[in-house]
């Protein structure tokens, strides 16, 4: 079943004209459904902003230098990635301590470093795509399944660009940068007792968790998020007005730029990271199961490319950048719909803002190259 | 370490594996996605359509426009202007000291407007109510705001109707003032139809007439956004407007009576014998009501209530003075009624008189006396007390009381007036409940001179002189004449004082005449170009309060226990159309404040009496 599975993706990929693509060596079928995404998300962004036509084209910028970038990306053979990793999350991580010593910041929290005072950028960008990276050239040098001594370097080097994002601080993003890395190890053939076993670790961990490294506010949103009726007009407003948007969607949606909750400015980031609830309330279950089939395209077909690469490093890189840009979605969407607690996630290559989509898109780029340098 | 060692083949079986098991998961996961989708959009759908239509869709209450106060003449006293005040949601603003200190610089701030806003920022309310930091903004003021619109959210311009008295002054005492309400009057009033209301009658009409001039609360079903603006409206049942009164009074005579009165502490109530309409009403000195409206500054507040002059004090329907002499031409009846004397009956005052077993010396005014046979009318007349001393003592109180009080004395009789003090007419029993003694025939001497216990309101006074120059007949002073078109019912109203002899109602004005017109009469200055028939009776009242002994530095103080100088009278004798009476306080001589402001009163409403009869035969 699988393999049927798989193969049909392999075919829609030969539709799309082998030569002139490979050539520019980018991926015709994932290409496909991310520009239909990325129209969609326009769309969907010129409701949520109001009819704001200026943030519309701003978001057109921005996936235009994401589609280029992603463009050149691809044309780097995965050895350039290789030969870069070290160099990549060593700069990440340099920049990570700048960042606690002389960051920016803004609403408490310091993620931004300013270059010259005319560039800004937030390094925790780059370690999105420097740790996964870092752990399949890592994993990729080690026998696998990897023993303990690996396994435990591995973790080292997780941890450590982890721990400095979270000081900034950004618990949303360092747990994502950590699951980016961990995905690498899970993809490198981690043995299930590892796994079992960090898992009870885990849940032993959480009430230290709780009592020594979380902040106020962000003890303050789980908190919300086990019951948002408790404070229906503090914090837990943004979660009772989008499960209400969603919910008053029903089945068919109340129609495009239709949606009271959002229209009415009910729904507050509505065009940011609450920008599902917008979609699911004009849109209705049947545009939500739409954009979910689309979304889980997209990761069948980058997994399947990933599988497809020619090394290790190549699998195990893309295979961490595609399931990680899957949490992306996964969390978004159930912190909105009321699943998880509210952490800061952008819905990929919807919700508005430029770091978001340059990331991701540096990041399929990443998946085409490897998928089109592989020896055939 | 070397990439010889490493075996591809197993590498990429084992990507493959774990790759499968992530296809799986995730699809698992997506599951749960449009799982939970299903569960908000699908099962709850219900749930949440309402809850937005909820979000969205609001009843609002529409406040009623608040009824018109007219005086006699159609001349408005209270109207509704448009205002615009400014209203913050401290919600929805994240430094409210900032945003404070923004709008201070943008249209200034008073210290009382800042004190009162955070007074009433740390009191309970409402999440998410607009508080109202200042009222009656300029145009200049809202076009600042406006343009700056952006850098206040939550602080927004609102226009509502305020309460207005043109006449300012004048009025305040009579028509009272609406005000905020507060928490305690928002629990006793009916909370459906006080729903968008502000502000409610505090005192006076305002307050008496409160529901009538409220009106019924109307409804508007309207579309906000997050922030409580108003889109669209919906649906609308508009508020019914609260009636119009239309008063007895006739502001251009209140004007006039103001005016006498400058400058002087005291009372003024003209009432129309024929329907118990008040004319004037007046309590001097007075304050400006519209500052009470939007909730005056505590500095002015304090100022007007420490003041020794009690601007707020009410003294038309609530200061209790001792009526003196003005008691006489009542008492005088009272005699005659109770067959004790007549007409003819004459009495000599030596200037003093003396009970039989009592040592105590009963002094009249004048010190030397009224000469040797004062009838009735001469007693009236020349005020002379020793007569009055002998014939209260032969009808005694249990005449005197019931005789007294069919002129309404020791009760509140007015028709509309709420707050109104009932004063005090004692008798026996009251003696025995409030001083624990008994009736002593002392205390009738002192009665039958309107002083010893007995206390009356200038509004009492002149309600007892209307029914006088009646004839004893009964209306109820009312100060609203008509109701929207619908005149002013008298439900219930005191028996008529029926006398044996109703010639004596015109023996006792001619009497009251002569106060004026005769030569010995108190208040012959009055008859100085009095060009129709003017009755009148003087009187004064010792201050009581402030003994002997006390301090006497002060000259404000000194001025403050004098006597209080009383007149009652109307005219014309043969035709009433004004009764009044005047209280002015420390006014020494009745005949030379009272008796002038009464005069000035009377003059003023029978030209312009006859001035409508002119123009209404042109």
């Amino acid at each position: 079943m699988s393999g049927d599975f798989s193969r049909q993706l392999d075919d829609s990929n030969m539709r799309g004209g082998r030569s002139l693509w490979q050539k520019i060596h980018i991926d015709f079928t994932l290409f496909a459904l991310l520009l239909l995404l990325i129209f969609c998300g326009l769309f969907v962004l010129y409701s949520a902003s109001g009819q704001n036509m200026h943030m519309v084209t701003r978001q057109l910028v921005y996936f235009t230098i994401g589609l280029v970038i992603m463009l050149i990306i691809a044309q780097f053979n995965p050895r350039w990635f290789m030969m870069a990793a070290p160099w990549m999350y060593g700069v990440g991580i340099v920049a990570l301590i700048l960042v606690l010593v002389m960051g920016v910041g803004a609403k408490g929290a310091q993620r931004w470093l300013s270059i010259f005072g005319v560039f800004r950028f937030q390094p925790s960008e780059i370690m999105k795509l420097a740790v996964p990276m870092m752990l399949a050239w890592f994993m990729a040098s080690k026998l696998l399944p990897p023993n303990i001594k690996t396994i435990a370097q591995a973790l080292g080097l997780i941890f450590i660009p982890t721990l400095l994002v979270m000081r900034q601080p950004d618990l949303g993003t360092s747990l994502l940068i950590a699951a980016s890395g961990l995905f690498v190890l899970l993809f490198a053939g981690l043995s299930w007792r590892w796994i079992a076993l960090a898992l009870m670790v885990v849940l032993a961990a959480a009430p230290a968790m709780w009592y020594g490294v979380m902040h106020d506010y962000q003890k303050q949103r789980v908190l919300t998020f086990m019951s948002p009726e408790t404070d229906p007009l503090g914090s837990g407003w943004n979660i009772i007005q989008s499960k209400t948007a969603i919910g008053s969607g029903g089945i068919e949606g109340k129609g495009w730029q239709q949606g009271t909750q959002s229209q009415l400015e009910f729904l507050p980031e509505r065009h940011t990271d609450f920008i599902i609830a917008v979609f699911a309330e004009e849109q209705g279950l049947i545009g939500v199961i739409m954009l979910l089939v689309l979304y889980l395209l997209i990761v069948m077909r980058g997994l399947y490319m990933a599988s497809r690469a020619r090394d290790s490093f190549s699998r195990l890189l893309g295979g961490s950048l595609i399931v990680t840009f899957f949490i992306y979605v996964f969390v978004n969407i159930g912190m909105v719909s009321g699943i998880l607690p509210v952490v800061g996630v952008p819905l990929p290559l919807i919700s508005y803002g430029g770091t978001s989509i340059v990331t991701l898109m540096a990041a399929f780029g990443v998946i085409m190259s490897v998928y089109t340098h592989r020896q055939i | 370490m070397s990439f010889a060692l490493k075996d591809a083949t197993q590498e990429k079986v084992i990507f493959a594996r774990r790759a499968y098991l992530a296809a799986f998961c995730v699809i698992g996961l997506f599951v749960v996605l449009a799982w939970r989708m299903a569960f908000l959009q699908v099962t709850q759908h219900e749930v949440y359509a309402s809850k937005s239509e909820n979000n969205r869709v609001q009843l609002q209450p529409v406040a009623p426009i608040r009824g018109l106060i007219f005086d006699r003449n159609g001349i408005l006293l209270a109207e509704n202007l448009p205002s615009h005040s400014l209203t913050l949601v401290p919600e929805r603003i994240d430094d409210i000291e900032q945003t404070l200190a923004l709008i201070d610089t943008l249209v200034g701030l008073s210290d009382d407007e800042k004190a009162s806003f955070n007074k009433r920022l740390k009191q309970w309310r409402r999440p998410y109510e607009a508080m109202t930091l200042k009222y009656r903004l300029s145009e200049s003021n809202i076009a600042k705001l406006t343009v700056n619109g952006y850098f206040l959210p939550g602080v927004q311009v609102e226009a509502e109707l305020v309460r207005h008295y043109p006449r300012g002054a004048d009025f305040a005492h009579v028509l009272g003032y609406v005000g905020q309400m507060n928490e305690k009057e928002k629990k006793s009033l009916d909370a459906v139809q006080y729903k968008a209301t502000r502000r409610i009658g505090k005192v006076g009409i305002e307050r008496y007439y409160q529901s009538l001039l409220h009106g019924d609360v109307g409804y508007q079903k309207v579309e906000t956004n997050a922030q409580g603006r108003i889109l669209n409206v919906l649906e609308r049942q508009s508020p019914k407007p609260g009636g119009n009164l239309t008063l007895s009074l006739d502001a251009n005579l209140q004007r006039a009576a103001m005016k006498a009165f400058e400058g002087r502490r005291g009372s003024l109530v003209a009432i129309d014998p024929n329907t118990g309409g008040v004319l004037a009403m007046v309590s001097s000195p007075s304050f400006d009501p519209n500052e009470f409206v939007n909730g005056i500054s505590y500095k002015s507040y304090n100022a007007l209530r420490d003041s020794l002059d009690k601007p707020l004090f009410d003294r038309a329907s609530r200061g209790q003075y001792p009526p003196g002499s003005t008691m006489k031409p009542f008492i005088g009846l009272g005699f005659l009624e109770s067959g004790v004397t007549n007409w003819q009956e004459g009495v000599e005052d030596p200037g003093w008189y003396k009970l039989e077993n009592d040592e105590r010396i009963y002094r009249d005014w004048k010190r030397t006396g009224h000469g040797h046979s004062i009838d009735l009318r001469q007693a009236i007349i020349q005020s002379c007390d020793v007569y009055f001393y002998e014939m209260a003592f032969r009808t005694g109180i249990d005449k005197l009381h019931p005789f007294l009080s069919q002129f309404g004395f020791g009760q509140n009789t007015a028709l509309d007036i709420g707050n109104a003090l009932p004063a005090l007419l004692p008798d026996r029993d009251w003696k025995k409940r409030h001083r624990q003694r008994s009736w002593y025939a002392g205390d009738t001497l002192n009665l039958g001179l309107g002083q010893g216990f007995m206390l009356v309101t200038p509004l009492q006074l002149a309600t007892a002189t209307s029914v006088f120059a009646a004839k004893g007949k009964w209306h109820r002073s009312r100060l609203v004449q008509f109701i929207g078109s619908e005149p002013l019912v008298e439900e219930t109203r005191p028996e008529d004082v029926i006398i044996n002899n109703p010639n004596d109602w015109d023996r006792m004005s001619r009497a009251m005449e002569g106060v004026i017109s005769h030569y010995k009469g108190t208040a012959r200055k009055l008859s100085e170009n009095l060009s129709y028939r003017f009755a009148g009776k003087t009187g004064t009242a010792q201050v009581v309060g402030i003994k002997q002994h006390e301090e006497y530095d002060s000259e404000a103080l000194l001025e403050r226990q004098r006597d209080h100088a009383l007149f009652v009278g109307f005219a014309p004798v043969e035709t009433p159309e004004i009764a009044i009476a005047v209280v002015v306080e420390n006014g020494e001589s009745a005949g030379r404040t009272a008796g002038p402001i009464a005069k000035t009163v009377s003059d003023y409403y029978l030209a312009s009496l006859k001035s409508k009869v002119a123009n209404n035969e042109q």
